[in-house]
């Protein structure tokens, strides 16, 4: 079955590797035209969304990250049994997410994923997001597999190690992803001041 | 009916390739308790895993860049590897002129690596299993409190280019695993658990003096100092980062479950 399992993983990450020159300039939508963003045309080199991994969400739907194409994504690495940095990390995304207009929100996705899925199963995650009011549609919260979880962690750039039963260590990075999930800002520490952050997605999601 | 045939491919490359696993030489590397040297004071266990015994070679990852053409040099997506992918390379296909069959790849970034060893039926090695089959010398599982031992490593890293010399060349390690030091830095799969912070140094399982080396010398100095180095080595990669001197091997789980 593992074996299975790690086939299906190469032909996911074969698929992924497989599309193609993608186009270097890729033209942005007006703001207009975002509800019929162009799925079909090539995604940047640089997207996490040439990413094959599947994740599960709060509600136990299981999404693949290119689901998230056409919204402004801003992401952060959590565990929920996490007494230390993550609540701050998750004051941090709050205080985010209060500076981005009403109107805004519906076009951004405030993204917490598990660097715990063992623990963290959809279950926990949905309790967890509603312990800290975030049930709201643009909250969003995934799981993955642990080499995934590993992957998407390399992606952002964000370290973390098991140092315990229930403890990890790592590092404090809230990134910001433009609507064909191309990096565009990283703030990393704790209760930093936010507003560059704020600025790059008013930015994406104006543009 | 497309993506059928691809994963026909891959099968086939596949079962080829773990016929290739069985007889290209890998050694069983037998599990066990060992503290770090670096992140934790505390034992971690390791269980036990296959290794292969060279690092992957530049004629292997050319054979593998010709099956999967999405890891040529002109084909690779921005986001798996950074600009310097393989580029002591002639073209997508051919070594540069300098460069042995039978020398260690580099230049390849961590997804390449990663991706060669699950096409082979296989994974990279932890940070932990690294570790563990890395205290070795000839003679001793766990030789990191030998003088020599560690002013091999370190004479190692003082050494300009090693990664153009050919792999099977440095010591045969107690768990029969040649070139863990001496030729080339290594990926693992979890570099990225590595957090090195301005108090690093507290971290250590040693003493607080790594970086106090004027007064007398210990081979436990010497030791942390060696894996000081490995491990901010790991904590400074990025995943897509492709350098001259950081190459790969695989390892395998012992008793993969049958298909």
């Amino acid at each position: 079955m593992k074996k299975l399992i790690l086939l299906l993983s190469v032909f996911g990450l074969m698929t992924a590797c497989d599309n193609g020159e993608a186009k270097k300039e890729v033209v942005k939508e007006i703001a207009e035209n975002k509800a019929v963003l162009n799925l079909t045309k090539e995604l940047p080199e640089l997207s996490i969304y040439n990413l094959p991994s599947t994740w599960t969400t709060q509600e136990n739907e299981n999404i693949e990250l290119k689901d998230l194409r056409g919204n402004v994504l801003v992401m952060v690495m959590i565990y929920t049994s996490c007494k230390a940095a993550c609540p701050r990390l998750v004051a941090d995304m709050r205080n985010i997410e209060k500076q981005v207009p009403e109107k805004d929100l519906d076009k951004v996705k405030f993204i917490m994923v598990s660097i715990d899925p063992e623990t963290d199963t959809p279950q926990r995650l949905k309790k967890f997001s509603e312990e800290n009011l975030m049930t709201d549609d643009h909250w969003m919260f995934l799981r993955g597999t642990p080499e995934d979880t590993r992957e998407f962690a390399a992606v952002l750039a964000v370290s973390y190690k098991k140092i315990s039963p229930i403890d990890f260590s790592h590092s404090n990075i809230i990134s910001v992803f433009d609507e064909e999930g191309v990096l565009v800002h990283q703030q990393e520490g704790l209760g930093v001041d936010n507003a560059e952050t704020v600025t790059a997605i008013h930015q994406e999601v104006s543009n | 009916m497309k993506s059928l045939i691809r994963l026909a491919i891959c099968f086939t490359v596949l079962i080829q390739s773990q016929l290739y696993g069985q007889s290209d030489s890998m050694v069983e590397i037998e599990g066990g308790e060992f503290v770090p040297l670096y992140g934790t004071k505390t034992e971690i266990p390791v269980g036990d895993f296959l290794m292969d015994v060279y690092p992957v070679t530049n004629a292997q990852f050319q054979k593998f860049v010709k099956e999967n053409p999405q890891w040529k040099r002109s084909k690779v997506k921005k986001l798996f590897a950074d600009e310097n992918y393989l580029k002591d390379w002639k073209d997508d296909e051919t070594l540069g002129e300098d460069q042995f069959e039978d020398a260690p790849v580099t230049n390849v970034s961590w997804y390449a690596a990663k991706n060669y060893c699950e096409c082979q039926g296989k994974r990279l090695p932890t940070v932990d299993e690294w570790e563990y089959v890395a205290m070795a010398n000839k003679e001793k599982a766990d030789a990191r409190e030998e003088k020599s031992y560690n002013r091999f490593i370190l004479g190692w890293y003082e050494t300009p280019n090693t990664y153009k010399n050919r792999i099977g060349q440095t010591f045969k390690n107690y768990w029969g695993v040649y070139d863990l030091h001496g030729l080339v830095w290594e990926w693992t799969l979890d570099f990225n658990s590595v957090l090195i912070t301005g108090e690093s140094r507290q971290d250590s399982t040693g003493e607080n003096n790594l970086f106090c080396g004027a007064a007398a010398v210990g081979a436990t100095d010497l030791m942390n100092y060696a894996a000081f180095m490995r491990y901010a080595f790991r904590g400074s990669m990025k995943a897509k980062y492709s350098i001259k001197n950081l190459g790969f091997r695989c390892v395998q789980d012992v008793k993969p479950e049958a298909l």
